[in-house]
C-alpha cells in the first residue's frame, strides 16, 4: 500500500481513491482490521459493521472502474454516534433498554447523505447513556479513554466520535450537540468538532435527548473535511420538524476567503471565569494568531446556562417518562437520578428558561450588530481523569462532570454555529477554542478556523 | 421558597406520588440532591424579570 490513508484526511483519502491511488476496499479492509485490533482498548466502537462496509467499498471500486464519479467522500470510512439510526443495527443511544429494541429499518438522514457521497459506514460508536453527561463513561459500554491518556476522559456525551478521529481509526464522524456534546470531546481529543446552527443539519432518525437544543455535527482532523461533511450534511428534510428550510449555502469553495474586515472579539467576564490559566492560554494563543485584542461582553450567559439546564433535564426526563416509572433500574447510574429529578421541575420553570431564551437571543443577536466572530474556552480544564469527581478552580472546588459544559452550554442554548478548534496546552494534553458566530454563519466560522489551521497552536 | 428551609424530600415524595413515578428509595438521596441542584439554578432564571411580551416559541428558529 503506497498510499498512506491512516495518515490522510477525508478529502485526500477521497482523492486517492478517485485517482486510482488505493481502492475503497483496501481502505475499508485495512480499517475494520485496525478497529479490530485496537478497539478492545480504545472502546470506542459499540457495533462494526463490516459487511456493509464491504460491499460498500466495492461498489466504489466498480463505479470508478466504470469511469463514473463515486462522490466527494468516495470510500471514506466513516463511524456514527450509536443514537444514530444505522438500518440494520439496532439503535443504542448508550442504553441497555433500547439494547431490546428492533433493529432500525432506515438510515438516519445524515448517514445517508454522507453514504450517498460515497463514503464508507464502518460501525456506530461509544456515547453517554442517553447523551446525557459530558465524559462517555457508560456503566453498559464502559468508558472511552481519552486518546492523549488513558487514565483520563475523553469527554462527551459523543466520546466515541471524538476518540476515534483522534486515535486514526477513521478520517470521519458524526456527533450530537445539545449543551457542548460535539464541542467538549472534539477539545479534550484535540480535534475539530462542528456544532452548526440549531435546524441547520436535519436529525432524522437520530434518537433525541432534548428536543429545543438537540444539534448534530461532524468531527474531523481538517477544516476541509468539516467543511465538505457540512456541505453534505446541509438541506432541508420534512422528516425533522425543526429542520431550515434555506438552500445549501456551500463552505468548502469559501475557505480560503480569508479573515480581512471580520470584526473579531475574545468573550469576556462569564468566559474568562471558572477556567484554568492553561484554557484562557488556549484563547489567548488563537487571539493572537488572529491579532485579536477586542473583547466582548455576552450578557447573562450564567443564566443561559441555567435556563440550558433546566429545559434539558425537563425534556429529558419526559422523553423517558415510561421507562423511569417502570424500569428505573435498567438506567445508567450516571444519568438515572437526574431524569428522575427532572421529572419533578415545575412547569412554570421551564416556561420561564424557554422565554428567557428567547430574552437571550435578542440580546445576542444585538452584539452581532457589532461583531462577526466570538472566541471563548471550550472547555474550563484539560480531560479530567476517569475517576475525578473534583477539581480546584480559582481556589474552589467544584464538581468536573456538570462543569465541562461551562462555556459551551450558553451557546448551543440559542443555538449558534460553533466549531471547537484544537490548540496544544503545555502539559500535551489538547484543549479547544470555540469560534462562535451568528445563526447560518458557519462559512464565516471555517473561514477563521482554515486561517488558525496554517498557524502552529 | 427558602432553599434553605424547603424539604426537598417532602416535595419529592409529594410530586412523584401526584405524577405516579415511583421512587426507590435506593435512588431517593440522589433525586432530593439533584431536585436541590436544580431549585437553585432555577432561582437564576426565575428571578430574572421578563416583559410580558416575550413568549417562548415552540419551534426556535434562531
Amino acid at each position: 500500500m503506497t498510499f498512506n490513508w491512516r495518515q490522510a484526511d477525508a478529502v485526500g483519502i477521497a482523492t486517492a481513491v478517485y485517482q486510482g491511488e488505493i481502492t475503497a476496499s483496501a481502505i475499508a479492509r485495512d480499517c475494520l482490521a485496525q478497529i479490530d485490533t485496537r478497539n478492545p482498548s480504545l472502546n470506542c466502537f459499540t457495533a462494526v459493521t463490516a459487511d456493509t462496509a464491504i460491499a460498500k467499498a466495492e461498489r466504489v471500486d466498480q463505479a470508478i472502474s466504470r469511469g463514473e464519479f463515486p462522490g466527494v467522500l468516495a470510500g471514506v470510512p466513516f463511524a456514527v454516534k450509536n443514537l444514530f439510526d444505522v438500518a440494520g443495527l439496532t439503535t443504542l443511544a448508550g442504553s441497555k433498554i433500547n439494547a431490546e429494541n428492533p433493529p432500525a429499518n432506515h438510515d438516519a438522514t445524515a448517514v445517508t447523505r454522507l453514504k450517498q457521497a460515497g463514503a464508507v459506514l464502518v460501525g456506530a460508536l461509544n456515547m453517554d447513556e442517553y447523551a446525557y453527561g459530558f465524559v462517555t463513561v457508560n456503566s453498559h459500554y464502559g468508558a472511552t479513554p481519552n486518546p492523549h491518556d488513558p487514565t483520563r476522559v475523553s469527554g462527551g456525551s459523543s466520546g466515541g466520535s471524538a476518540a476515534s478521529v483522534a486515535t486514526g481509526l477513521v478520517p470521519l464522524t458524526l456527533g450530537s450537540d445539545t449543551n457542548g456534546s460535539i464541542r467538549v470531546p472534539a477539545a479534550l481529543c484535540g480535534i475539530f468538532g462542528l456544532k452548526p446552527t440549531y435546524g441547520r443539519l436535519s436529525r432524522a432518525g437520530a434518537i433525541l435527548f432534548s428536543s429545543s437544543l438537540d444539534h448534530i455535527g461532524p468531527f474531523a482532523r481538517s477544516i476541509r473535511d468539516i467543511a465538505t461533511a457540512f456541505d453534505i450534511l446541509q438541506g432541508s428534510d420534512e422528516r425533522d420538524p425543526v429542520c431550515t428550510q434555506r438552500p445549501p449555502e456551500p463552505c468548502l469553495p469559501q475557505l480560503e476567503k480569508g479573515i480581512e474586515g471580520l470584526r473579531i472579539a475574545v468573550a469576556g467576564e462569564y468566559f474568562t471565569q471558572g477556567a484554568t490559566p492553561e484554557a484562557l492560554d488556549a484563547v489567548a494563543k488563537v487571539a493572537q494568531a488572529l491579532n485579536v485584542t477586542a473583547t466582548v461582553r455576552i450578557p447573562e450567559a450564567h443564566r443561559a446556562r441555567a435556563a440550558a439546564y433546566m429545559i434539558t433535564a425537563t425534556e429529558g426526563a419526559n422523553l423517558h417518562f415510561a421507562n423511569l416509572r417502570s424500569r428505573p433500574q435498567d438506567f445508567d447510574p450516571a444519568t438515572r437520578d437526574r431524569f428522575l429529578a427532572g421529572a419533578l421541575i415545575p412547569a412554570s420553570w421551564y416556561i420561564q428558561a424557554q422565554r428567557f431564551r428567547q430574552w437571550y437571543r435578542q440580546r445576542v443577536q444585538e452584539l452581532f450588530q457589532t461583531v462577526d466572530i466570538i472566541l471563548a474556552p471550550t472547555t474550563p480544564c484539560v480531560a479530567p481523569r476517569i475517576d475525578q469527581d473534583t477539581m480546584v478552580i480559582g481556589g474552589e472546588e467544584i464538581l468536573v462532570r456538570p462543569n465541562l459544559g461551562l462555556f459551551t452550554q450558553p451557546l448551543s442554548f440559542i443555538g449558534l454555529p460553533v466549531l471547537s478548534v484544537p490548540v496544544k496546552s503545555s502539559n500535551s494534553l489538547p484543549l479547544g477554542v470555540q469560534i462562535i458566530a451568528a445563526p447560518d454563519h458557519e462559512a464565516m466560522i471555517l473561514r477563521v478556523a482554515a486561517v488558525l489551521e496554517g498557524k502552529e497552536l | 421558597m427558602n432553599q434553605e428551609s424547603f424539604d426537598f424530600g417532602e416535595y419529592v415524595d409529594r410530586m412523584a406520588e401526584l405524577i405516579d413515578l415511583p421512587i426507590d428509595s435506593e435512588y431517593r438521596p440522589g433525586v432530593v440532591d439533584n431536585i436541590t441542584r436544580i431549585a437553585a439554578i432555577a432561582q437564576l432564571v426565575n428571578e430574572f424579570p421578563l416583559p410580558d411580551n416575550i413568549e417562548a416559541a415552540p419551534v426556535f428558529e434562531p
